[in-house]
């Protein structure tokens, strides 16, 4: 009898130990937690610090890699000009955010609602992703123009595959038991799927917008770079026929920190709206 | 079909009176993409506001019952066999509309605060629904305010699900349960993932709330069973067929006695002959599928 208590106490123990051991990693957490600001400025100093370092070891000519500072002095002297092609490179990356994540949804809807359709359409979506943005540019520049609709659309293109599958995936894989209860409470195909199917997809749509986020900006650019008359695309090939390295640093400088800025207010607002995310 | 009964039974206030009890007599039920059918030869008997418990091993056929009787597995399988459902002397061809069904998980959409999710009902269609939408959305409101302080969560009504203990989030289901006011309900193991402690209040919660309503429950807990069922139904063979026991005739929820260990001594052994002849192959259809899902 008191062997069988002991093993019980033992058993006890051991179902205890994750939730402690939990416990334990999560007040490490907290205690080396890092304020996110400080993170951003250790790690810039330390690119700055390493650039820096490649320009003075291998004294590189400032036409091939000029050095941080003159980037900056760049950076302030011609901000007019650089802010006036951020305002339009983010113009076409917003718009073509919302348009591909709105043509994404309608697709992944298509999708469940109507299952032939899926065969139908899934080749078209694979040849969505496959045939490289540079390759459909000059037709889209073509047909669209050399202003901000045809660079819109090429951004929404390239993101259009990651989000249909997560949206996708997301309505396909609602829990059964949602579906279950939702059911037996006598809920219609459409209530079904306002009320269970699409609040339930939202953390998997979520991770689609955030890899969307980051590559939508690829798609402007690209488009940019194949004809353009504005924009931090249209700026770096500027900057680059005429020598002017610093300037087209400086252009992609911004252009970095315009995604990491996008990516951080994207997640930072999809956790404020899905808390129950993991 | 069984809409027109379903008229007759529309007015909530009167819930007290209406009992349904459910006949199943030689029941077969086979799943279309299979060959063999996970029951047959079943014969039972759901008294009205009744705890009817049904026990046996995992894979017999037991969750397959529940999901026909919930009208999930309408479209999967091919049933036959007398199903009769009598409801204040009406006959219902279906349950449709009146059950309430409380599963393992408590499955409290993670998206609603628990208030939202005691409600959850008043959002899907429906005979009842729109009987129900005469009602102020207020009412409602207070209505779940009401059943969450039964339940002893008062306090969490803004709470999200994610915030609350397992105990409290099927004491949340079991509101939510409570709320649509159906006049069956069908448990699927709904105390079996709690602890021990918890699953015994829950247990004496449920049986006091649940008291006018006529309940299927389905636990591998022979002392469940024996603590709350007005009458045991074992089910067991490839396919299951079911066996009544005899209970005692104490009130619900029972202290255990002597007379509740000779009947656990019985299950047990009832139980156990399955095991015996375990060598016939494995029931793959119902493949626990009131388990399987997160």
């Amino acid at each position: 009898m008191r062997v069988r208590v002991v093993l019980d106490m033992s058993e006890l123990i051991n179902n205890l130990t994750p939730a402690q051991s939990n416990a334990v990693k999560n007040t490490d957490k907290q205690q080396r937690h890092i304020s996110p600001w400080l993170r951003a400025i250790i790690s810039t100093l330390v690119i700055i610090g390493i650039w820096q370092s490649i320009v003075d070891i291998f004294a590189m000519p400032s036409f091939i890699l000029p050095a941080p500072l003159a980037v900056f002095e760049r950076l302030i002297e011609r901000h007019e000009v650089l802010f006036k092609h951020t305002l339009v490179t983010a113009q076409e990356i917003v718009f073509g955010l919302l348009l591909g994540l709105f043509m994404g949804l309608f697709f992944a809807l298509q999708m469940l609602l109507f299952k032939p359709i899926k065969h139908w359409l899934l080749p078209l979506l694979i040849a969505s992703q496959a045939i490289p943005v540079f390759a459909i540019a000059p037709v889209l520049m073509l047909w669209l123009g050399y202003g901000m609709a045809s660079k819109i659309v090429m951004a929404a293109l390239i993101i259009f595959f990651p989000v249909t599958t997560c949206c996708y995936d997301g309505l396909r894989n609602t829990p059964t038991g949602y579906l279950d209860l939702a059911k037996t409470m006598g809920a219609t195909k459409w209530q079904l799927l306002r009320h269970i199917q699409l609040p339930a997809s939202l953390p998997t749509l979520a991770s689609g917008i955030r890899v969307a986020v980051v590559i939508a900006p690829i798609g402007a650019v690209a488009g940019e770079w194949v004809g353009s008359s504005a924009g931090l695309g249209y700026l770096m090939l500027q900057a680059n026929a005429r020598m002017m390295i610093d300037e087209m640093f400086a252009a992609l400088l911004i252009l970095s920190a315009l995604s990491i800025l996008l990516y951080f207010v994207t997640d930072k607002v999809l956790k404020k709206l899905i808390p129950w995310e993991g | 079909m069984s809409s027109s009964p379903q008229v007759i039974l529309a007015p909530t206030n009167s819930k007290d009176t209406i009992a349904v009890n459910i006949t199943i007599t030689n029941g077969y039920l086979r799943y279309h993409d299979s060959i063999d059918p996970v029951l047959s030869q079943l014969n039972m008997t759901m008294p009205a506001k009744q705890w009817t418990c049904i026990l046996g091993r995992s894979g017999c056929g037991k969750t397959s019952l529940l999901r026909y009787l919930a009208g999930l597995l309408d479209q999967q399988v091919t049933w036959s066999g007398e199903y009769a459902i009598n409801a204040n002397q009406q006959v219902l061809a279906d349950l449709n509309n009146q059950i309430a069904y409380m599963a393992q998980q408590d499955l409290l959409l993670p998206w609603l605060s628990v208030l939202d999710n005691v409600t959850l009902s008043s959002k899907f269609g429906g005979k009842m629904s729109k009987s129900a939408s005469k009602v102020t959305s207020q009412a409602s409101t207070n209505k779940a305010l009401t059943l969450l302080a039964k339940v002893g969560l008062a306090d969490n009504a803004q709470h999200f699900p994610q915030q609350l203990s397992g105990g409290m989030r099927q004491r949340v289901a079991l509101a939510r349960t409570l709320m649509q006011d159906k006049p069956v309900v069908l448990m699927d193991e709904p105390f079996s993932a709690l602890d021990a402690v918890t699953r015994y209040r829950l247990q004496d919660l449920a049986c006091e709330l649940l008291a006018d309503k006529t309940v299927v429950l389905i636990t591998h807990d022979p002392q469940e069973a024996i603590r709350l069922a007005d009458q045991i139904y074992i089910m067991q063979g490839t396919p299951a067929s079911a066996e009544n026991l005899s209970v005692p005739t104490s009130a619900t929820p029972r202290q255990f006695d002597a007379e509740c260990a000779q009947l656990q001594q019985q299950i047990m052994s009832c139980l156990a002959k399955e095991y015996r002849d375990e060598s016939e192959d494995e029931d793959e259809d119902e493949g626990e599928s009131g388990v399987g899902y997160e």
